[in-house]
């Protein structure tokens, strides 16, 4: 194992918490029971790591042994990347194949190889048919780059791609192009929507995030909310714009619904607008060029401070269509333009 | 009848009725449950409103003492309140009108300029009272002081009338000022 290998390797365990290491070693399944058992899991870090680095040097790990370590490690801690989200689609009229991942999987590694000769590209298999991708690009003349790999979630039943931002983006077209022919596939087109939740951005695009809405409990849950605000209040308490605020109670849950809100960071609006001005005359109402501005909304749960702004009285409810059409249209990026 | 006026009913016996009005229902609530801690013989009664006009066909007791609550990091909050005071009869801002700044404390996360309160508290000849409400310790405090105005509005400390308060609270920083 050449020193290069080992580092790698090495620097891979560190990133690992220690609350979560034989959870991770033993998915990983390259050192056997009987070696973990000779390791002391209670010394200090960097000596475990140092221990289990000589153990992997014993059994021989090769790259693409380290490689799965890593998407492991990531898989785990899926956070850490912000995601993209691409949508293939086939011609019309195209037959439907039956979907073969072996051969999707050297397809795959086949275009790259054509067109990169170094690249390392491993494969692990996750649940509801879909597959990690791990790819750690380099050129015609230099190894790959083990530390800037990208990950490419594909779900095989469906048309849509996961990927983590890459950068070294001119790459990006040459996997997209892999990725289409590979799975039989026309096109591939990247949709305005990012975020570093997996899992929400899976939500929304497979339309799972309104599971938990029951349409025949509307009426009930809102009389034993108001039964719940009657109890907790003082008698000398009296909320005068009570109609007021049961209309935008239900405002908002005809808009948000009861489910939890998917997990998003940020909206960005990007304005190519005229300006418009109720003065004759203004000066900058005589532009002929559209004004550019960007709005960014950010916060650690996007959605859900959307939903408790008009309850908690920020903003008047219904809020703007702009904002609560995140999710229905699968979309955090938008562009507006005069009609 | 749309405007809120200060002598239209009969007092209730022994009670004081404040009346609260802000956009952000928590504080107002979290407020309005600081004030009634509070020890106090009159009996106390807390109307909480989003914005004025109040809805028309209610039963309520004369109110004594109106506190416009704006938080100083929603533009939003301002704009209600500038809309609500056009429906409060003149007569009420002869010493039953106060206004209360919250959100001053996180300056970053504030929109409006403090001057701009001032201003506005200036313009209507009445009290301004700073408190950030999301603080426990402050909100106690502001509450004691919101109660023993509401009693003299209500009338119920002899000797002292809504009048003589709201001349002894005009802030003496800029008296030419506001003659001017």
């Amino acid at each position: 194992m050449d020193e290069t290998l080992a580092e790698f390797i090495k620097r891979t365990i560190l990133k690992i918490p220690m609350t979560e290491m034989m959870t991770v070693l033993k998915a990983w399944d390259f050192l056997s029971e009987k070696q973990l058992q000779t390791v002391n899991f209670r010394q200090r870090k960097e000596s475990l790591v140092h221990d289990l680095v000589l153990l992997c040097e014993e059994k021989r790990a090769s790259v693409h042994d380290a490689a799965l370590l890593d998407i492991i490690y990531t898989q785990f801690h899926r956070h850490q990347k912000v995601w993209d989200v691409f949508q293939m689609s086939k011609e019309p009229g195209e037959d439907i194949d039956l979907f073969d991942m072996e051969q999707f999987k050297s397809s795959f590694v086949k275009i790259l190889r054509r067109a990169l000769r170094n690249v390392t590209v491993s494969f692990r298999d996750a649940e509801e048919n879909s597959v990690w991708i791990r790819i750690a690009w380099g050129t015609q003349y230099r190894k790959p780059n083990q530390y800037k790999p990208v990950y490419v979630v594909y779900y095989s039943q469906t048309p849509y791609v996961f990927t983590s931002s890459c950068q070294l983006k001119s790459n990006i077209p040459l996997l997209g192009q892999a990725l289409t022919v590979a799975s039989n596939h026309h096109k591939i087109v990247k949709m305005d929507l990012r975020s570093r939740y997996l899992d929400s951005l899976k939500a929304i695009v497979f339309k799972q995030y309104n599971r938990n809405f029951e349409t025949h409990n509307t009426t009930v849950p809102l009389q034993e909310r108001t039964l719940e605000l009657d109890i907790h209040m003082d008698s000398r308490i009296i909320h005068e714009n009570r109609i007021e605020k049961e209309r935008v109670q239900r405002v908002t849950q005809e808009t948000f619904g009861d489910y939890p809100q998917p997990r998003l960071e940020f909206a960005q609006y990007k304005l190519e607008t005229k300006f418009k001005s109720d003065f004759n005359g203004d000066i900058l109402a005589e532009r002929k060029e559209p004004l550019r501005c960007l709005i960014k909304f950010s916060s650690p749960h996007l959605l859900e401070a959307l939903k408790a702004l008009a309850p908690a009285g920020i903003a008047d409810a219904p809020l703007s269509p702009l904002l609560t059409c995140i999710p229905n249209k699968g979309m955090n990026y938008f562009k507006i333009r005069d009609k | 009848m749309s405007v809120l006026r200060p002598l239209d009913k009969q007092p209730g016996l022994n009670t004081a009725t404040i009346l609260l009005v802000g956009t952000e229902d928590a504080l107002l609530q979290q407020l309005a449950d600081s004030m009634l801690k509070e020890d106090c013989a009159s009996e106390l009664k807390v109307h909480l409103a989003r914005s004025l006009p109040l809805p028309s066909n209610v039963n309520r007791p004369r109110i004594d003492l109106i506190v416009f609550v704006v938080n100083l990091h929603s533009k939003y909050s301002l704009r209600n309140v500038e809309e609500s005071l056009h429906h409060v009869d003149t007569t009420f801002f002869l010493g039953k009108v106060g206004f209360l700044i919250t959100g001053a404390g996180r300056e970053g996360h504030c929109s409006i300029h403090r001057n701009t309160v001032v201003r506005l508290a200036r313009t209507y000849r009445s009290p301004l009272l700073f408190c950030d409400l999301e603080v426990e310790g402050f909100r106690a405090a502001v509450a004691q002081r919101l109660v023993r105005m509401l009693q003299i509005c209500a009338g119920h400390v002899p000797g002292v009338s809504a009048l003589n308060l709201l001349s002894l609270l005009r802030s003496s920083e800029n008296p030419a000022l506001e003659d001017v």
